[in-house]
């Protein structure tokens, strides 16, 4: 049998269903999963925020950590073990219920947007028929989170910056879901697999030309803002606002905001790749056989985790090499170019579409 | 306009000034009462439009303060120094910070480190020391047994 | 403070920014009146950093008052030096060796570049691009070594004395200054692209903060800060020292007198700065580095005033002698002051945002402001 993350997973499920009962197995499945999940979750925030500092090292000159483990992989662990056992401080006139509800709101929001994504062939944890529009719904309870932080903390930074967070996720939305029903209006459904299945022959970045195109670097744009990083950070704007949101947080509260922002980072990029570079398809050109044979040999999970992380990197250049926009001219950006510009660019797609203008 | 027309002109406008001799700026001393005016007609007059003040310092001589503005204009290029004496125990003036924006931190200073109180002063508070400090630091009779150090 | 806002019934807020805060630079310490985003009121409390330089120089002999400057606007330390040792010459008229003068020349020009450098570096980071910072540093470096290797120091060198300088220059001195100019006008390029061109930049810095002229001739801005606005005042050109008056540059002026305007102002002095190295690298005269003078240097009797061109503008120095050994009095009118307090003229009716960049492109220092 091939190797795949898929043939494993069929044959646990096909082991716990001969083992044990149905509603046993189904029971375990989803410990496995939660597990699954949450590891996914700490190693992610392990390996993003090394490859940020790594990143940004490279772009300022400096070496990065490199003093922990082999070439300084194991600092963010040192880090992680630093915050967790610091203490984690509630300010005194704080609501301390929702102070301290709102780092899990946001990390809750952003692990159940994993739930769609294909991370191999046939390697789903829920393949939901309106995939694409449980994931806009879903990332959108992250600045309930938010605000929830800046109101709670009683610090008029943070109620700033979660002000100003609240105003860019509400705007920025409107594009990322516009882009999205673009790639919608071309493969003609909502579920991740068969969006990603419609790509079998190219993906939609080639195959939909001009209108892809541009909502795709709309969707760039758009979830750099969403996910709050530079050129888009103004939420946390440590110039302006110290550290906006989660100036009072400390320890593990504030280290679930930060794993929360790299997860999120990495799902938004996710869906990116599902939706334009094909998720996990290998990149096959038109009838070149030996080159798509090759292609194929590559495990589609490397694939995805490859397109993944490309684009991971161009957010993560963004950040560190332009400054940061102010609140007017971002909600400018977004009302008076983006959102004009995603409309017209849906009826492009609308009109491509229905003549088969597209390969 | 040169040393000598500067202090005609100045004389002009306020016949009770006194000119120093020394110095490489023209030092004018007025009376405090009469400060104020001389520096609007200063500031006003096309010919002199002293519009930049480069210098609003405090001299404690022991008997008496002196405030000490440095002037020039930016148009013409000549600079005057305006002096005038206060009275070191109830030390007051007219204000200057209307006619230049610069005067109302620069007097917050010298009330704060001399204590010259500067009459219509739109917020005269103390500026670099904190608020319930005892005693005008920069004049020469402040004693401070902890913080200063006599060399 | 939520509750209190409430109770103010106005609907403003009012926030401190500072003491600590990222983008003061320091200890400055602002109490800003928002409206939402928009700023209505900016209002400085000073003094977090006032160790009354005034009223230590007071008893400080005509040697050792100088240095005390260095700790001033730490940024521009040796031209603080210059013009307190200026000023002590003029008072005793000591005339000063040509080698001396375009080696004072040549540090004020270096000290300049450093200091622009670091402010470029800390304005891009105040408008949220780190990247800058750190190639602004990659050159200031070489610059900071160049000064460790003649005058002993990196930062509050104290290099200059009445009459001359302390040491002479470092054999090394002209080679390394010839490499660190070829290297820094091929990086110079690169902070254009990086930042100058970037689009977000320029709409940060347009039409934000801006001052008129009269405006900033009242406020008794100088330095890059009125020559945005489309002042004349560089004390350089306007009343040379030294031998400014034999060399070749302009006075960068704009007139657009917001942001961007000081953006290029100092960017065109930095190359203003590299022009003038260039004049007088490979011309530095023989002869002796520091005149003869008396072992205790006493000032007449008199008032001394000299200015002199500092990286954030004009610094006056106000000696009143009494014909001791220490002056009567000193007053230092320092530039960040007077620009400072143009700060809530520009910042009103802008955003936070804004705020940061007014603040980034004022270059304020605040050990100078507090003295």
């Amino acid at each position: 049998m091939e190797f795949s993350l898929a043939s494993i997973a069929d044959s646990i499920d096909q082991w716990l269903n001969a083992h044990c009962a149905s509603w046993l197995a189904l029971t375990i499945e989803f410990v496995i999963v939660g597990v699954l999940c949450i590891g996914l979750f700490a190693v992610l925030g392990l390996v993003l925020i090394m490859m940020e500092r790594k990143v940004s090292a490279y772009m300022q000159l400096r070496l990065g950590p490199n003093r922990v483990g082999p070439k300084g992989m194991f600092q963010t662990v040192a880090d992680t073990l630093k915050l967790l056992v610091k203490e984690g401080l509630t300010p005194a006139g704080a609501d301390k219920f929702l102070f301290n509800l709102a780092p899990f709101v946001v990390m809750i929001a952003s692990m159940l947007v994993l739930a769609p994504i294909a991370f191999a062939k046939d390697f789903v944890i829920w393949d939901v028929n309106i995939g694409v529009l449980y994931v806009s719904a879903v990332s959108s309870i992250g600045v309930i989170g938010i605000l929830m932080a800046g109101w709670a903390s009683n610090n008029k930074y943070s109620l700033l910056g979660a002000m100003r967070s609240g105003a860019q996720i509400v705007s920025y939305e409107l594009s990322a879901g516009l882009s999205i029903l673009t790639i919608v209006i071309f493969s003609q459904d909502m579920s991740i697999s068969s969006i990603i299945n419609s790509q079998q022959d190219g993906w939609w970045i080639f195959k939909g030309h001009i209108p892809v195109i541009i909502s795709f670097v709309i969707f760039i744009i758009a979830v750099t803002a969403e996910t709050n990083r530079a050129p888009f950070d103004l939420a946390e704007a440590e110039s302006e606002l110290t550290a906006g949101f989660h100036t009072e947080y400390s320890g593990m509260k504030f280290a679930l905001f930060f794993l929360a922002e790299y997860v999120n980072i990495f799902i938004v990029c996710a869906i990116g790749a599902t939706l334009y570079l094909g998720g996990w398809m290998p990149l096959h050109i038109g009838n070149w056989e030996a080159f798509n044979h090759i292609m194929d040999y590559i495990p589609s999970s490397v694939w995805f985790l490859g397109k993944t992380f490309f684009l991971i990197f161009v957010i993560m250049w963004f950040r560190w090499t332009f400054p940061r926009l102010r609140i007017d001219q971002l909600l400018n950006l977004e009302w008076k170019y983006l959102l004009p510009i995603s409309m017209f660019n849906l009826l492009l797609a609308t009109l491509v579409a229905i003549q088969g203008w597209y390969f | 306009m040169t040393r000598e027309e500067l202090q005609a002109a100045i004389t002009n406008l306020e016949p009770q000034v006194t000119f120093e001799e020394a110095g490489e700026f023209l030092n004018a001393v007025v009376p405090s009462e009469l400060c104020r005016d001389l520096m609007q007609a200063l500031h006003n007059m096309p010919d002199l439009s002293m519009d930049y003040m480069f210098c609003l310092t405090c001299v404690d001589w022991k008997t008496h303060l002196t405030m000490v503005y440095h002037l020039e204009s930016t148009a013409h290029g000549h600079q005057v120094v305006i002096k005038s004496q206060l009275n070191r125990e109830n030390p007051e003036i007219e204000t200057l910070s209307d006619i230049w924006r610069t005067a109302e931190l620069l007097e917050r200073e010298v009330f704060d480190l001399f204590g010259v109180r500067f009459i219509h002063h739109p917020d005269l508070r103390r500026l670099l020391l904190t608020d319930e400090w005892e005693g005008w630091p920069m004049r020469k009779d402040y004693e401070d047994p902890i913080n200063m150090i006599k060399l | 403070m939520l509750q209190e806002v409430a109770k103010t019934d106005t609907g403003d807020l009012v926030i401190n920014v500072g003491p600590q805060h990222p983008s003061t630079h320091g200890v400055l310490h602002l109490v800003i009146t928002l409206n939402g985003e928009t700023i209505k009121k900016v209002e400085p409390h000073l003094g977090y950093i006032h160790r009354s330089i005034e009223k230590m120089c007071e008893s400080l002999s005509y040697r050792q008052f100088i240095y005390s400057t260095s700790r001033m606007d730490y940024l521009s330390a040796h031209i603080n030096n210059h013009g307190c040792a200026l000023a002590v010459e003029k008072g005793l008229q000591i005339e000063v060796p040509q080698r001396a003068q375009v080696i004072r020349v040549l540090m004020d020009e270096l000290t300049r570049l450093a200091s622009h450098q670091l402010w470029w570096g800390a304005l891009a980071m105040d408008v949220g691009a780190i990247t800058p910072f750190f190639h602004a540093f990659r050159e200031r470096e070489l610059i900071n070594d160049i000064m460790e290797e003649t005058c002993g120091a990196r930062l509050t060198m104290n290099y200059m004395v009445p009459g001359g300088v302390m040491f002479d220059l470092h054999p090394d001195f002209q080679k390394k200054v010839k490499d660190f100019l070829t290297l820094f006008k091929s990086k110079l390029p690169e902070y254009d692209e990086l930042v100058t061109g970037n689009i977000i930049f320029q709409n940060r810095m347009k039409n934000v903060g801006y001052i008129s002229k009269e405006d900033a001739i009242s406020y008794g801005c100088s330095g890059p800060t009125a020559r945005a606005s489309g002042v004349s005042c560089d004390i350089r050109k306007k009343y040379p020292y030294d031998i400014y008056a034999q060399l070749q540059f302009s006075e960068a002026i704009e007139t657009a007198g917001d942001c961007w305007g000081r953006y290029l102002v100092r960017m065109e002095e930095m190359r203003q700065s590299i022009s003038i190295i260039e004049q007088l690298i490979d011309n530095i005269p023989e002869g002796d580095f520091v005149a003869k003078t008396k072992a205790v240097l006493k000032l007449p009797k008199g008032e001394f005033f000299t200015r002199v061109e500092t990286a954030r503008g004009e610094l006056g120095i106000y000696i009143v002698s009494e014909g001791g050994l220490t002056p009567y009095r000193i007053k230092f009118r320092s530039p960040g002051f007077s620009n400072l307090s143009a700060l809530d003229h520009m910042a009103k009716g802008q955003k936070i945002g804004d705020l940061v960049a007014i603040m980034g492109t004022l270059d304020l220092v605040i050990p100078d402001i507090d003295r």
